[in-house]
């Protein structure tokens, strides 16, 4: 089977790769582009655990073909912080003990930023099903949910 | 009890993990690679029930890219008739497990594995291996597999004499009860089933293990003990102990399940066969139908009390699904289930019952919860029935300092009777209730752990603290134990650094589970900074020419006292650090462990539903569980148990099964269709810790993983019924089965 050659760009660099036909956007960035940060929890689009943004818009990686990325643009949970600082959720989740082991916390952190950037003042509902794709099995959602709102109150109070 | 200043101890602070989560650095057991590696995959057999008459391998073996193949002939066999006990497991069923040996027992069981240059490749040679079933009856629930002409799963299995699918039994006895109910005014007397679950991490299991042509052996690989998988690797490869390294990855969930392995002995051996690095990784699939879960039961619970609510005699009844070895948690049923209460008349039986499901594995307080949905909805319709409130009769009859219990201890002080007066007096309880609505409360236990475990706590040459521990975190432990590093050395937790060594560089340490561990780590860790606070003294004494004793170690400097009081100036541990090559050398000190004085932990829950009546939906409306903690060393991640254990039990109960279709086969092996509690279902959760040290643990620690799951279902039940006035006697309470216990007569009573 002869490999696609893609053009397209992540967290801002323009990135070339090759893959198969039939595989996934998330095999492709865990894989070649070594960007483990996003998970395969299911690869059904089940549990939200390999989220990006494909040209702003949250989808899951690993029901994206990889060869659909030509010619658009991806964000990774690697290209959330600018340079060493955190963005503030990443800075929220670790004061509020948002997160435990740690394995959803790539994707609720992409899905989190995602609505923020549409919505910069939530309500708790608005958060909870935003962020309802996004399974995460340590903390019952409780501290996750704050940090969202949190941040969100922060972020707003920031910019006024 | 530690008496010095709590800086730390009782602080959020920023857990040493942390960064590396929040930006995706982490590595977990998916995440690593290696020069030449390749890709393993399993072959699965697809019958619940067959006997393995041959496997040929050999067009598997002529695929082009195809490296390796293993079949049950590769992993070290263990007679059946012998047992091989590790921790709890027995390697006799942890060998036919990993790779079925003379029968296939479930559907989704390994029966080979194949490495190959990627894993397309390893899955089609998987379909080129041509296995010869002699497909047999199956028995998957436990009513099927205790039929008089059952299938038996194994013919070594004997109760009473004939070969059976009763792998186990277990007794607790106090008092006498017949005496006990023939005292009681009231008893009741009810029947419950429950459907296994699975842990439900959002990691798959996975491993890359590398095996060098010297026999030298590396597994990464993610678990709840680097340890653990060391000896079952080298019990099941015959590879010495001492040849394997076994390196924890980050784990991404556990929950129990990964107390045991299931992928490592089959990458070592395609390894060491094929000669390159292996790594294998499992879909979601894979880990619904051959991973986990933990029993379905049914159960029988009757308890007997006098009019003023005494209970009198107390009598359960659990039958554990155990998967197709034994092994189910029977011990924490028949255990815990009672464990919360003074009660004079106690039998509590547990029985093992395998079937053609995969073998279960733990899962947050094994098989407590089990027990304690039974004892508690009981216990519900007791109080109902002598017209007493729930909490009233629970408080009235709650174990203390100086109880017996029917598992056996005698209580030191606890703080389970807080928990329910705490319950009792919060504003929760007296909340109002509107139209299908209802409110249920119960209370729960669990054993709690100490066991093995090992520090090294070293000063760095600019003096700086590093601490390496042996226990797999799973959920902060790795800030708890910076807090107290920090708060014994009188130092900024930013200056410690705490570590998860792996089994080559810190001594053993028994697995992440039973909660133990940061009861466990923190006696291994105080006494470690015990002996470098020591060091420290007697380094800074000798600087100064005067004796240790007359050293004190005070907000991270050491000071001189006594007649020496004002002599010399304070030297920090950087000063004494930066010394320490002329002072006698490097500084650090290291203790291995057997820790003992981990004594139970108790909650008491509190769950608001509303009943949805038209699509037989329970949403619950707000939840408070309230909990005995000893000392919350990192309270926030101490609420984080005791929240995430909620919602699991929330799924338990209300929405989370396995469904199995006609063929045998698990139906519902994805979490779309296995439907674990969502953000948008869940309300924000209230945990409100009690902080009753455990007199036992220098730091006061309980173990508080586990306890936060025992109570949920009982709670969740409980108000369904307070909502409804109707009880439902199965898990899960999912809408169709609402739905179908819903008349017209109930509804009309409800509202």
């Amino acid at each position: 089977m002869a490999k696609l050659h893609i053009s397209t760009k992540i967290n801002g660099e323009p990135t070339e790769f090759l893959c198969d036909p039939n595989d996934s956007m998330l095999d492709v960035l865990r894989g070649p582009l070594a960007l483990t940060g996003s998970k395969e929890g299911c690869g059904s689009g089940d549990c939200g655990a390999c989220s990006v943004m494909l040209d702003g818009r949250l989808v899951c990686s690993c029901l994206m073909l990889a060869a659909e990325a030509e010619g658009h643009e991806i964000e990774t949970i690697e290209g959330m912080a600018e340079g060493e600082k955190l963005h503030p959720l990443q800075q929220k989740f670790l004061e509020m003990a948002a997160l435990q082991c740690g394995i959803c916390t790539p994707g609720v952190l992409v899905a989190s930023k995602a609505l923020l950037e549409k919505n910069q003042n939530p309500t708790e509902t608005e958060v909870r099903y935003w962020l309802a794709g996004n399974l995460c099995r340590c903390t019952g959602y409780d501290k996750i949910v704050r940090a969202v709102l949190d941040t969100a109150a922060e972020m707003r109070e920031a910019t006024r | 009890m530690n008496e010095i200043s709590n800086k730390w101890i009782g602080t959020n602070t920023i857990r040493p993990d942390g960064a590396d989560k929040v930006t995706g650095r982490a590595a977990y057991a998916a995440d690593t690679s290696m020069p030449g590696m390749i890709w393993g995959r399993v072959l699965r057999s697809p019958h619940p029930h067959a006997r393995i008459k041959s496997i040929d391998t050999s067009k598997a073996e002529a695929l082009q890219g195809v490296k390796a193949v293993v079949t049950s002939k590769d992993i070290v066999e263990f007679p059946v008739d012998k047992p091989v006990a590790l921790g709890i497991q027995d390697m006799r069923w942890m060998s036919r497990n990993v790779m079925a040996r003379e029968k296939a027992l479930f559907h989704g069981h390994p029966v080979a594995a194949v490495a190959a240059m990627s894993e397309a490749i390893a899955a089609e040679a998987c379909k080129l291996i041509e296995v010869d079933y002699e497909v047999l009856p199956w028995a998957i629930e436990i009513e099927d597999a205790l039929k008089p002409d059952a299938p038996i799963l194994h013919d070594f299995v004997q109760f009473e004499g004939k070969p059976s699918n009763i792998a186990g039994t277990l007794e607790h006895k106090l008092g006498d009860i017949e005496a006990g109910f023939a005292k009681a005014d009231v008893v009741i007397e009810r029947s419950f089933t429950t459907r296994p679950v699975h842990q439900g991490y959002i990691e798959t299991h996975a491993c890359l293990v590398s095996v060098l042509s010297d026999g030298k052996t590396t597994i990464w690989s993610s678990s709840q003990g680097q340890f653990m998988v060391r000896a079952m690797t080298s019990l099941l490869t015959g590879i010495p102990q001492s040849s394997i390294r076994a390196i924890p990855a980050e784990i991404g969930g556990g929950f129990g399940g990964k107390t045991i392995v299931y992928l490592e002995p089959l990458a070592t051996m395609l390894s060491k066969k094929s000669g390159r690095p292996v790594k294998m990784v499992m879909s979601r699939e894979e880990v619904m139908r051959a991973t986990g879960p933990t029993s379905g039961s049914t159960s029988t619970v009757k308890i007997g009390a006098t009019k003023d609510g005494t209970i009198v005699a107390a009598q359960g009844v659990f039958y554990l699904q155990a998967g197709c070895f034994p092994g189910s948690p029977i011990r924490g049923a028949a255990g815990c289930a009672f464990a919360p209460y003074n009660i004079a008349n106690v039998v509590s039986r547990g029985f093992d019952v395998v079937s053609n499901r995969s073998k279960v594995a733990a899962y947050r307080a094994p098989g407590a919860p089990i027990g304690a949905y039974a004892v508690e909805c009981v216990l519900d319709e007791v109080a109902e029935a002598l017209k007493i409130d729930p909490l009233d009769l629970r408080i009235k009859n709650a174990a203390r300092e100086g109880t017996k219990a029917a598992h056996g201890p005698v209580y030191p002080r606890i703080g389970l009777l807080e928990t329910m007066e705490s319950a009792r007096k919060h504003p929760h309880y007296k909340a109002p209730l509107g139209k299908f609505q209802g409110r249920g409360v119960a209370s729960g236990y669990w054993f709690n752990a100490g066991g093995e475990s090992s520090a090294q706590v070293n000063i760095t040459e600019d003096g700086n603290v590093v601490v390496t521990t042996g226990h797999p975190d799973i959920g902060g432990s790795r800030a708890a134990i910076a807090n107290i590093a920090a708060e014994l050395l009188g130092i900024d937790y930013r200056r410690v650094s705490v570590l998860i060594g792996d089994t080559a560089t810190v001594g053993y340490s028994n697995l992440t589970g039973g909660s133990r561990v940061l009861f466990a780590s923190a006696i291994v860790v105080t006494d470690s900074a015990e002996q470098v606070i020591g060091q420290l003294k007697a380094r800074a004494a000798k600087i100064w020419g005067i004796s240790a004793d007359a050293v004190v170690w005070e907000n991270g400097e050491a000071r001189p006292s006594g007649d020496h009081t004002g002599n010399f100036p304070t030297m920090t541990l950087a000063e004494i650090a930066a010394k320490a090559t002329e002072t006698g050398g490097p500084i650090g000190a290291g203790v291995q462990l057997n820790t003992t004085g981990a004594e139970g932990g108790f909650s008491t829950h509190i769950c608001d539903v509303e009943v949805d009546v038209d699509l037989g939906i329970v949403r619950v409306l707000r939840y408070t569980s309230f909990q005995d903690v000893g000392r919350a060393i990192h309270p926030a991640y101490v609420e984080g148990q005791i929240q995430g254990g909620a919602v699991q039990g929330i799924g338990w109960a209300l929405n989370e099964e396995y469904i199995y279709n006609k063929k045998g086969h698990v139906d519902n092996p994805g979490f779309l269709d296995y439907r674990m509690p969502v953000c948008s279902d869940m309300p924000m959760l209230d945990a409100v810790m009690i902080e009753i040290p455990n007199p036992k643990h220098p730091q006061g620690v309980r173990g508080v993983g586990e306890v936060p799951l025992v109570p949920v279902m009982a709670a969740v039940a409980n108000a369904v019924h307070s909502a409804l006035g109707k009880r439902y006697y199965s898990l899960p309470m999912s809408p169709p089965k609402v739905l179908e216990g819903l008349d017209e007569g109930t509804l009309q009573a409800a509202e």
